[in-house]
């Protein structure tokens, strides 16, 4: 072993700083406040810059993993984000959100005897410098070509797209059905996780380079994909997400007091109604709430109703602590928060006072039989093992589908049997000339990332399109 | 895009009807279906349904009651004041057909701006319709004069008998069900109105179609606000509906979730009106 690489091994991995715990609780500004440069460099010095990076083999659009550090080491903050950005449009919203310890960071060597170097902190690091401190200047794009194309949904996968190609020159049109733009990062993820203002920069870095966004338009309902066509575009990218909330199907879940995660977090964050009265929208106040669940749809729900207020706020999820699928860091931040985790308990019924509000939701004990399908051990209910959990506001959030609005009023398009649009995993092509997909329409609730990275598929792929043919 | 273009004040300056221009709504839009809304940057997104379209002029027309907050704060908009947002044509359009018999159109308080442009459908259509509109009292009738020319018979009641029939919209719906050969009832008016017809048509047998005023938020089926149980199985509104099946629907948990924010609704108001006073 080397010296150098010696020293490297004794730093230990630099801790970004949060806000405690008993605070953040109660507001909703960002939990994690972001790395100083002097941390940062300190961080990127413990990168061992391998010569075959196998973070880079985690990261589901190889991004240059070891050339965008060596650069934060070395001082030079705006090479950093630029070769980050050869690969990935998002990465203040990546660098916070992705689940890095099943991606780069879970292949990173350092893992293997100590803790990897923190990739994601280092990603944010290098694009909240740019945002903040950034020139601001443009990248180069190219010359005109009279190409239109339509992009439909404004989540990670179609604002990759829509940067992609209008840097190729051609025009680009987003249609989205809400009145804000963002997809998920602005309706789903709470502000103490994401800042609305870091999706709102992405939008207006789009919008700076010429992509026109029409809110307000639910393509299916106010225009047809077919339309788009006779209006002059000559390419279509769905990425219209898995916009479908999933019931559990038990009685009593239609009770008032019980909110579909989408619902709790739309009201919350895209409405704001944790500004109310400020803001028109309301959210019903829970002292005593069970969210069902434990991905990051829950953890945020969750995490969202302490903040409003809740004096108890309980997860309950059927499986063990080891098959939650949220990031380990959520788990962490509302362990920290004083969340309780009821695991290996799964809802069978909801109970109601006699104005038909939720009081409570009675529960089963579950233990882990043969593995499923998935592979995880199927739980089983254990018997006579069933017991109340007092509430009076329950979320559920225990997946999503795909939602139909646009599908079913497109015709020519190829579905699954549960309803997502099937394209070419290398392309997005799909079955109908001329339209792509790809992100959570296609895959099913996915992650920020992979759509994102879907989206770049699709463009190289429509860009090849526009100028050679299909 | 979304200017208001005209402003009427009707039923004693508690319902207010705007027309808004927004072309691509209007090129789409079908008998029953209906647009979401919102007044500015804090607003909330309120559903309200299409009472007319004009293709032509590019404009959509919604007749509305004053309830709350975000309904006081859209009767403060004056002509030439635009909305933030308008979303549509959402849910799905009435099934028009030409029935042979009867279709009974029975509308209270607002929910004559609802049934209206469906009266009219139906009408259109072939069918002979018979209407039967209510109200508290004589000031807070609608839409008598587009309901009488959209349909071969009309029927005012108001509870208090200052105009028309003395009684409810139900008296007269027994009427006419017990002189005609009724195919098809549309009753659209507050939920316990909706709830009286459709026992009633229940005991005739006759087919009820209801429109259900759910609370929601986004209205594409992304959120589950607007569900409800029709037939034991869950549906959303926004989507599914908003018609059903009257027969199959259960009235008194959409009154339960009707009622989920009113503590906030009120706060909501109150603050509003202050406002308002202040300024
Ligand atoms: C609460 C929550 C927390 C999450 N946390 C994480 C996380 O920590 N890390 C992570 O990597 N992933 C996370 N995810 C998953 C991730 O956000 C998604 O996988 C990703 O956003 C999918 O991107 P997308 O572009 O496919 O679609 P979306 O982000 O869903 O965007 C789709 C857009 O299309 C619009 N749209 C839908 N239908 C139409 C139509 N007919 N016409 C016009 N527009 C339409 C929608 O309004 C929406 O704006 C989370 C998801 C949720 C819900
Ligand atoms: C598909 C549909 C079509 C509708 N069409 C019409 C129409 O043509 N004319 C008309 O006058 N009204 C219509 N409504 C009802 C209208 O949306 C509500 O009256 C309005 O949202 C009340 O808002 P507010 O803030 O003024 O009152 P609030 O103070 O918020 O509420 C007063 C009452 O209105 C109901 N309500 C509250 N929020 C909503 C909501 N988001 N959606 C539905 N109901 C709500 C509740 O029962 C509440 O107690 C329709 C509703 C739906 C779902
Ligand atoms: S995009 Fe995500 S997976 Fe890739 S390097 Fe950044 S944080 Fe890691
Ligand atoms: S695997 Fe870890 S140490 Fe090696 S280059 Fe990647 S980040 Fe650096
Ligand atoms: S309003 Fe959200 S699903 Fe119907």
């Amino acid at each position: 072993m080397t010296e150098e690489k010696k020293k490297k091994e004794q730093i230990p991995r630099q801790e970004m700083p949060e806000q405690e715990p008993n605070v953040r609780n109660k507001n909703f500004d960002e939990v994690p406040l972001g790395l100083s440069p002097e941390l940062a460099q300190k961080e990127a010095q413990r990168c061992l810059q391998c010569k075959k990076p196998a973070c880079i083999q985690g990261c589901p659009v190889g991004i240059d993993i070891p050339g965008f550090i060596a650069h934060i080491r070395d001082g030079e903050f705006t090479k950093a984000i630029r070769k980050i950005w050869e690969k990935n449009s998002l990465p203040a919203v990546c660098g916070r959100v992705c689940p890095q310890e099943d991606q780069c960071e879970g292949e990173c060597i350092l893992g293997k005897k100590d803790k990897p170097v923190a990739i994601g902190h280092l990603e944010r690091f290098a694009a909240d410098y740019e945002r903040l401190y950034g020139s601001g200047e443009l990248p180069p794009q190219a010359e005109p070509t009279g190409k239109k194309v339509a992009v439909v949904g404004s989540g990670p996968a179609g604002l990759t797209v829509a940067g992609d190609l209008i840097l190729q020159g051609h025009e680009v049109t987003v249609f989205e059905a809400f009145h804000k733009g963002g997809g998920v990062l602005v309706y789903g993820i709470p502000e103490f996780r994401l800042p609305k203002e870091i999706v709102a920069s992405e939008l207006h870095y789009l919008e700076r380079l010429g992509v026109k966004f029409e809110y307000d338009v639910v393509v299916g309902k106010t225009l047809d994909v077919d339309e788009l066509f006779s209006q002059g575009f000559d390419a279509a990218f769905i990425g219209v997400g898995a916009g479908l909330p999933t019931f559990l199907n038990l009685p009593g879940e239609n009770l008032v007091g019980i909110y579909s995660a989408n619902e709790y977090l739309t009201r919350a964050n895209l409405m704001k109604a944790y500004l109310f009265p400020e803001y028109d929208t309301p959210l019903m106040p829970g002292k005593n709430v069970v969210v069902i669940g434990a991905g990051n749809v829950a953890m945020d729900s969750a995490r969202t109703a302490l903040r409003m207020g809740a004096e108890k706020v309980r997860i309950v999820y059927r499986r063990s602590e080891a098959e939650m699928p949220a990031r380990v860091d959520e788990i962490h931040h509302a362990e920290e928060e004083g969340i309780e985790f009821y695991l290996l308990t799964n809802p069978v019924r909801f109970l109601s006072d006699d104005q038909g509000k939720v009081i409570g939701m009675r529960c089963m004990q579950m233990e882990l039989g043969e593995p499923d399908e998935s592979g995880r051990r199927r739980p089983q209910p254990v018997e006579g093992s069933e017991f109340t959990l007092d509430c009076d506001l329950a979320v559920v959030a225990v997946g999503a589908g795909a939602n139909p609005v646009l599908t079913q009023n497109t015709k020519g398009m190829e579905l699954t049997k549960r309803g997502y649009v099937v394209a070419d995993p290398k392309t997005g092509k799909t079955k109908k000339p001329g339209v792509w997909a790809g992100g959570d329409i296609v895959t099913g609730q996915a992650t920020v990332i992979l759509a994102a990275g879907a989206g770049r598929l699709a463009s190289n792929s429509i860009q090849d399109y526009l100028t050679i043919g299909w | 895009m979304f200017e208001i273009l005209r402003r009427e004040l009707m039923a004693d300056e508690s319902v207010v009807l705007n027309e808004i221009s927004a072309p691509l709504v209007a090129e789409k839009a079908q008998p029953g279906q209906f647009v979401i809304l919102r007044a500015n940057e804090t607003g909330e997104r309120i559903p309200l349904t299409l009472a007319e379209t004009n293709p032509t002029r590019g404009t959509i027309t919604i007749i509305y009651q004053v309830v709350g907050k975000s309904t006081a704060l859209f009767k403060s908009m004056k002509v030439g004041e635009k909305f933030m947002d308008v979303i549509g044509p959402l849910g799905r359009p009435t099934d028009i057909e030409k029935l042979d018999g009867e279709v009974v159109c029975v509308g209270g308080g607002t929910g004559v701006a609802v049934l209206y442009p469906i009266t009219k459908a139906f009408k259109d259509a072939g069918n002979n319709v018979t209407s039967v509109i209510g109200a508290r009292s004589k000031d807070l009738v609608m839409l008598e004069d587009r309901m009488g020319s959209a349909s071969d018979e009309l029927h005012v009641c108001t509870d208090d008998g200052t105009y028309g029939h003395h009684g409810f919209v139900t008296d007269k719906l027994k009427e006419v069900l017990d002189t005609k050969d009724v195919r098809l009832v549309i009753a659209i008016g507050p939920v316990p109105m909706m709830k009286f017809c459709c026992q009633i048509t229940a005991e005739y047998n006759v087919k009820t179609l209801v429109s259900l005023n759910t609370i929601m938020v986004d209205g594409t089926g992304m959120c589950g606000s607007c569900r409800i149980t029709v037939g034991k199985e869950t549906k959303f509104a926004c989507v599914d509906g908003p018609e059903f099946d009257g027969h199959q629907v259960d009235f008194n948990e959409l009154s339960a979730r009707l009622q989920a924010y009113v503590p906030q609704e009120k706060q909501s108001h109150e603050k509003y009106q202050c406002e308002c006073q202040s300024s």
